[in-house]
């Protein structure tokens, strides 16, 4: 019987994972710029004026982009940190660290467009509702994540008291998804169900899931590009990272 | 087409400030982030590089000890 299976450790080791996120890197990267322009155009030019909102609505494209990647980004995160404490692997914590601060930023710009949705259509630029806090503590989980990581001088020790954090913390992201189901709130249903067919224009939604998709792909680009960062400095007495020809030149 | 002229588009139905201060603030974190993730490999690789070259000098100048007899 042949051996069909592919040995996913051997990608494990940052040694050679570091030149296969280098040779990714650039397709992610212009992936993002093929997703994120027709999506600015859908938009800006095609989708039409709200009939409710008028052209204050288009703050949608950005807003539920950037909350649907605070909320994937952490579940990556705890993926990986189960991943390392099951397996043990050196990549998955540098994986769970290279996330973080990319999904600190997207809980915060998910905020932030919110407060600017907020004050024009709702009068006010805070509540203290379910959704919104749900997705203040995550964004506060994200800062924990990074404090307590950068805490730790040992770079293992971090990787397992961060994946401990992460794991702990993945159980607020089923919250904020069904808080504006489980209590009485300020924020409007979800804008989009697989069990009912969309309620918006057609060019709005996939001006939305053309956004959505080009924040992944930047997601994945500047995840690779700084995990290659924290795998120089975390390897950097190793033979083979002195012998890469961008440290040698 | 939604907008007769440039000024319409960028008067956002007068939303300006709240979608331009969306759309604004996002792109300057995407950028700032690659530009700070790219500043911190820029420095690991600076100090990598010198650390080889310190190692270098190192090596030499244990091998000039050695070897003092052969160049005097």
């Amino acid at each position: 019987m042949s051996n069909r299976l592919i040995n996913w450790f051997k990608f494990a080791s940052p040694q050679s994972f570091y030149p296969i996120a280098g040779k990714m890197l650039p397709w992610f990267a212009a992936l993002t710029v093929a997703f994120g322009l027709p999506a600015l155009w859908l938009g800006f030019f095609v989708a039409p004026t709200d009939a409710v909102q008028g052209e204050g609505y288009r703050i949608i494209f950005i807003h539920v982009a950037a909350s649907w990647m605070s909320m994937f980004i952490y579940c990556i995160m705890a993926f990986w940190a189960a991943v390392g404490i099951v397996y043990n692997t050196r990549l998955s914590g540098m994986m769970t660290a290279a996330l973080a601060p990319t999904g600190a930023l997207f809980a915060f710009l998910s905020l932030w467009t919110g407060a600017l949705w907020g004050k024009p259509m709702w009068g006010t630029w805070w509540v203290w509702d379910a959704r919104l806090t749900s997705e203040l503590i995550l964004f506060f989980l994200y800062l924990g994540y990074i404090a307590l990581t950068s805490a730790l001088d040992d770079a293992r020790r971090a990787d397992r008291a961060g994946g401990i954090l992460a794991l702990v913390g993945v159980v607020n992201v089923p919250i904020i998804y069904f808080s504006v189901k489980w209590w009485n709130t300020l924020h409007q249903g979800a804008s989009v169900s697989l069990a009912k067919s969309p309620s918006m224009a057609h060019t709005m939604l996939w001006g939305m899931l053309l956004m959505a998709l080009c924040c992944w792909m930047y997601t994945i680009a500047v995840a690779l590009y700084r995990v290659r960062a924290i795998i120089l400095e975390r390897e950097r007495h190793t033979t083979w990272v002195s012998e890469l020809p961008e440290v040698k030149a | 087409m939604n907008w007769g002229s440039p000024s319409e588009f960028f008067a956002m139905g007068g939303y300006a400030l709240y979608v331009w201060g969306s759309f604004g603030v996002t792109a300057a974190c995407l950028i700032a982030e690659v530009l700070l993730i790219r500043k911190r490999r820029h420095d690991i690789l600076t100090s990598l590089r010198r650390e080889l070259a310190a190692d270098r000098a190192a090596d030499r100048a244990a091998h000039k000890a050695t070897h003092r007899m052969d160049y005097q």
